[in-house]
């Protein structure tokens, strides 16, 4: 329809229905128009679609050298990485950009079609080739022990495993595979800054990772040293959605001319990343090495994993639920009973705990307490385990929450209940314990069992600080079998299995306890 | 007064003189003085709000008052419960003074003879056989010698009011504060509670009964005090105060309630 025609319309109803509103033809024909201009623009974008930038997902938080905040411009990604992007671009005539995707999800990314490849450090896995689909190598990376600069009991792996010491990397990684494989105890962490912080206080004894983090976050630091030469090898590739075979040869053949005429070599010297097993990036599609990481994910392989998981999931919670209905008791008497100051203070702290998350908590117990303990020469008293990290974090939270339950139990039962124990001689500890509490019980455990069902889901937030529970035990094992499905059902499973008892007991109390009043 | 029996020894003087009270701007109590002789049964009327309840609960140090003195046997008690040294005298008291109040206030989740036993085991450190069977002896006394395994809310009102009375026999106290033991109770269960308050009075102990029974101050009491407005406005043996009142006052309460 043409404008020309619309107007006519418009004006034609217009005349004909006499009482309506301008404003309501008005808006008829703005509707049209924004269609009309919305199917243009998406025309003009399919005809575009070649020269549309490539969407390349990567992750920049704490990235280094990969791809990350420059320092000098945090508005702006730097890394060897986005070098060879800016290469590559160059090389296929198409702009490349950058969309910020969580590492741990990036070949889930890749499969939903999120964008169109991702670039991040990933390596080639006989799992994650079931996936996706890789590009050529473009790096050959290798794994570096890095120990304290004191460190004198051993010197490589071997007698890393000798001395039965334990040692930190990133879960799903060549390196993970390779400690599990030789049995050497591992501690997994999320991020790459964590195991070396966690290496100068003394919580692990050595610290196994790709080289190009090594030599970003290890060699700068005068406290801790490389020992041995890099051990195993594997290569970071390209990965595309399964059926981008068109888009994998044209990545593919850009590689091959920058590696071929020398460009992808001066980009790694520049970053100081260059080295001999370089060389064999000119040969490889990288099919080769694939034998060397295979490790195939069987129900009978993962499920004792994810039992150990739910085993560590029941201690943490019991602990924890443990200890904060143990020092909720005192905050709530006094908040109830106590004299003034011991008042305000019990309601900073239910207000304190309740009012930050449990995450923050959690950081600062394990990392900032063992800042502290460097700082102030308290020793290692302060370097919590990650287990009494994560009991005592989940502990104060969760009391605040009793303390409150407590207090609407005690303060539910009538005073006169006070008075008839005062008069037959009992002192207020007495009335209280034998009185008032029984009764306080009966209000206080329905809510509490509630609470302590929750703490149990609660629980997977510990995995922050290196506890690997159930949840942990899932992304570990999902991400390293592809299993997210299979292993997720069986783990919720777990889950149920836990909480479903317990909620049935917290209904047969809140029957057993509920009847006795009045 | 007849001799002591196995639940009491010989009843306890209560006095108080010039006890002063007020709360929220209020005069509740407006010097009081009273002195009870041991083993003597008073019965406390006047209209609601005079202050019968608050002297009462001043004589066992559950509240606090602002001026006067309380004494219980050996035991006296000055303003500021607060504090340490009148802490510990109401206690004293209470070992002695024991008291029933209106809504019964039994422990709800322990059984009739458990909330008999529950202080002579706990405070008095009596052994549980010998308490159990105390217990069942002052629960046959009230007349409820099968109920010792009932939950309070097995019972009816009475029955809960006389399980009260048991409990507070049971710490053997040389008096008895009952604070409108009956107002809760329908008229047919009234008199169940009252026939048990009328042997106590044969035991020697002294009792404080604040009261709307006309008919049981008349029959029981040694003694009539009327409280009104905070102040003892008519105190003589039911005969003079309950049928020749000097107060108009107290003629006019009489003729509202004897209605």
């Amino acid at each position: 329809m043409t404008p020309r025609a619309l107007m006519r319309s418009t004006r034609f109803g217009a005349r004909r229905g006499g009482a309506r509103p301008p404003a309501v033809a008005g808006s008829a024909l703005l509707l049209v128009l924004l269609f009309v201009l919305l199917a243009a623009s998406l025309a003009a974008e399919c005809r575009a679609g070649e020269t549309a930038p490539l969407r390349w997902a990567t992750d920049a938080e704490g990235g280094a050298p990969y791809t990350f905040k420059d320092p000098k411009n945090p508005e702006h990604d730097i890394g060897f990485e986005v070098d060879i992007i800016n290469a590559l671009a160059k090389e296929i005539g198409r702009p490349i950009e950058a969309h910020q995707y969580g590492f741990s999800s990036l070949i889930l990314g890749v499969e939903r079609g999120d964008f169109d490849f991702a670039m991040n450090g990933l390596e080639i896995t006989p799992d994650r080739k079931a996936k996706v689909l890789f590009s050529r190598p473009y790096y050959v990376f290798r794994e570096q022990l890095v120990v304290r600069a004191d460190e004198n009991r051993f010197e490589d792996l071997e007698g890393c495993r000798r001395t039965s010491c334990l040692v930190g990397t990133l879960e799903d990684t060549a390196a993970d595979r390779l400690l599990h494989a030789q049995g050497i105890p591992a501690k997994m962490y999320d991020g790459v800054v964590e195991p070396y912080r966690d290496l100068m206080l003394g919580r692990v004894d050595a610290v196994l990772l790709d080289l190009p983090i090594a030599i970003y976050y290890a060699r700068p630091n005068p406290e801790l040293r490389f020992t041995g030469p890099p051990i195993a090898r594997g290569y970071y590739a390209i990965a595309f959605r399964k059926d981008e075979t068109a888009l994998k040869a044209t990545i593919d053949a850009a590689l091959d001319r920058l590696i071929r005429d020398g460009r992808l070599r001066a980009i790694l010297e520049t970053w100081g990343l260059w080295d001999d097993a370089q060389e064999a990036l000119a040969a490889s599609t990288g099919d080769d090495i694939l034998t060397e990481s295979r490790r195939s994910w069987t129900f009978d392989r993962y499920a004792p994993l994810l039992l150990q998981g739910a085993a560590l999931t029941v201690l943490i919670a019991f602990l924890s639920f443990g200890l904060a209905i143990v020092i909720a008791l005192p905050i709530a008497l006094a908040r109830l009973y106590g004299p003034r100051p011991l008042r305000w203070g019990a309601i900073l702290y239910v207000e304190f705990f309740r009012g930050i998350p449990v995450l923050l908590l959690l950081y600062v117990l394990y990392y900032g307490l063992a800042d502290l303990s460097t700082v102030s020469g308290l020793g290692a008293s302060l370097r919590l385990q990650p287990i009494q990290a994560a009991v005592l974090g989940l502990g104060l939270n969760y009391a605040a929450y009793e303390a409150e339950i407590y207090r609407a139990g005690i303060s539910a039962v009538p005073h006169g209940q006070w008075e008839a124990a005062a008069c037959l001689g009992m002192s207020g500890w007495l009335a209280f314990r034998r009185i008032i509490l029984p009764q306080a019980v009966r209000t206080i455990l329905p809510p509490m069992t509630g609470d302590f069902v929750a703490l149990f889901k609660d629980t997977s937030i510990v995995s922050t600080i290196a506890v690997v529970e159930l949840s942990k035990q899932y992304q570990i094992l999902s991400k390293s079998s592809m299993k997210y499905l299979e292993i997720g059902l069986l783990t919720a499973a777990l889950y149920l299995l836990m909480s479903v008892p317990l909620g049935l007991l917290s209904r047969r109390l809140e029957r057993i306890w509920g009847r006795g009043i009045l | 007064m007849s001799a002591a029996n196995e639940t009491a020894t010989a009843g306890v003087a209560l006095s108080v003189t010039g006890l002063r009270k007020s709360f929220g701007g209020r005069t509740i109590l407006d010097g009081v003085d009273l002195a009870v002789a041991p083993g003597q049964t008073v019965a406390v009327i006047g209209p609601s709000g005079g202050g019968k309840s608050t002297l009462l609960r001043c004589l066992n140090g559950l509240t606090d008052f602002d001026g006067g003195r309380v004494v219980v046997g050996p035991h006296a008690l000055g303003p500021g419960l607060g504090k340490g040294p009148h802490r510990a005298t109401a206690r004293q008291i209470r070992r002695i003074l024991g008291m029933i109040f209106q809504d019964f206030q039994l422990f709800p989740h322990l059984t009739a003879i458990e909330n008999v036993i529950e202080a002579p085991l706990r405070v008095l450190g009596r052994p549980r056989d010998e308490a159990r069977a105390t217990a069942a002896r002052l629960l046959d006394r009230v007349g409820l010698a099968d109920r010792g395994d009932a939950l309070p809310r097995q019972l009816s009102g009475g029955q809960k009011q006389r399980v009260a009375i048991a409990r507070a026999l049971a710490m053997s106290p040389r008096g008895l504060l009952c604070d409108e033991i009956t107002s809760a109770l329908d008229p047919e269960l009234k008199g169940e509670v009252l026939a048990v308050l009328e042997t106590l009075r044969r035991d020697g102990i002294t009792l404080m009964v604040v009261t709307h029974e006309i008919g049981f101050a008349r029959r029981a009491a040694d003694r009539v005090v009327v409280l009104d407005r905070g102040t003892i406005i008519e105190d003589g043996p039911p005969a003079d105060v309950l049928e020749r009142p000097k107060t108009a006052r107290t003629r006019q309460f009489l003729s509202q309630i004897l209605l």
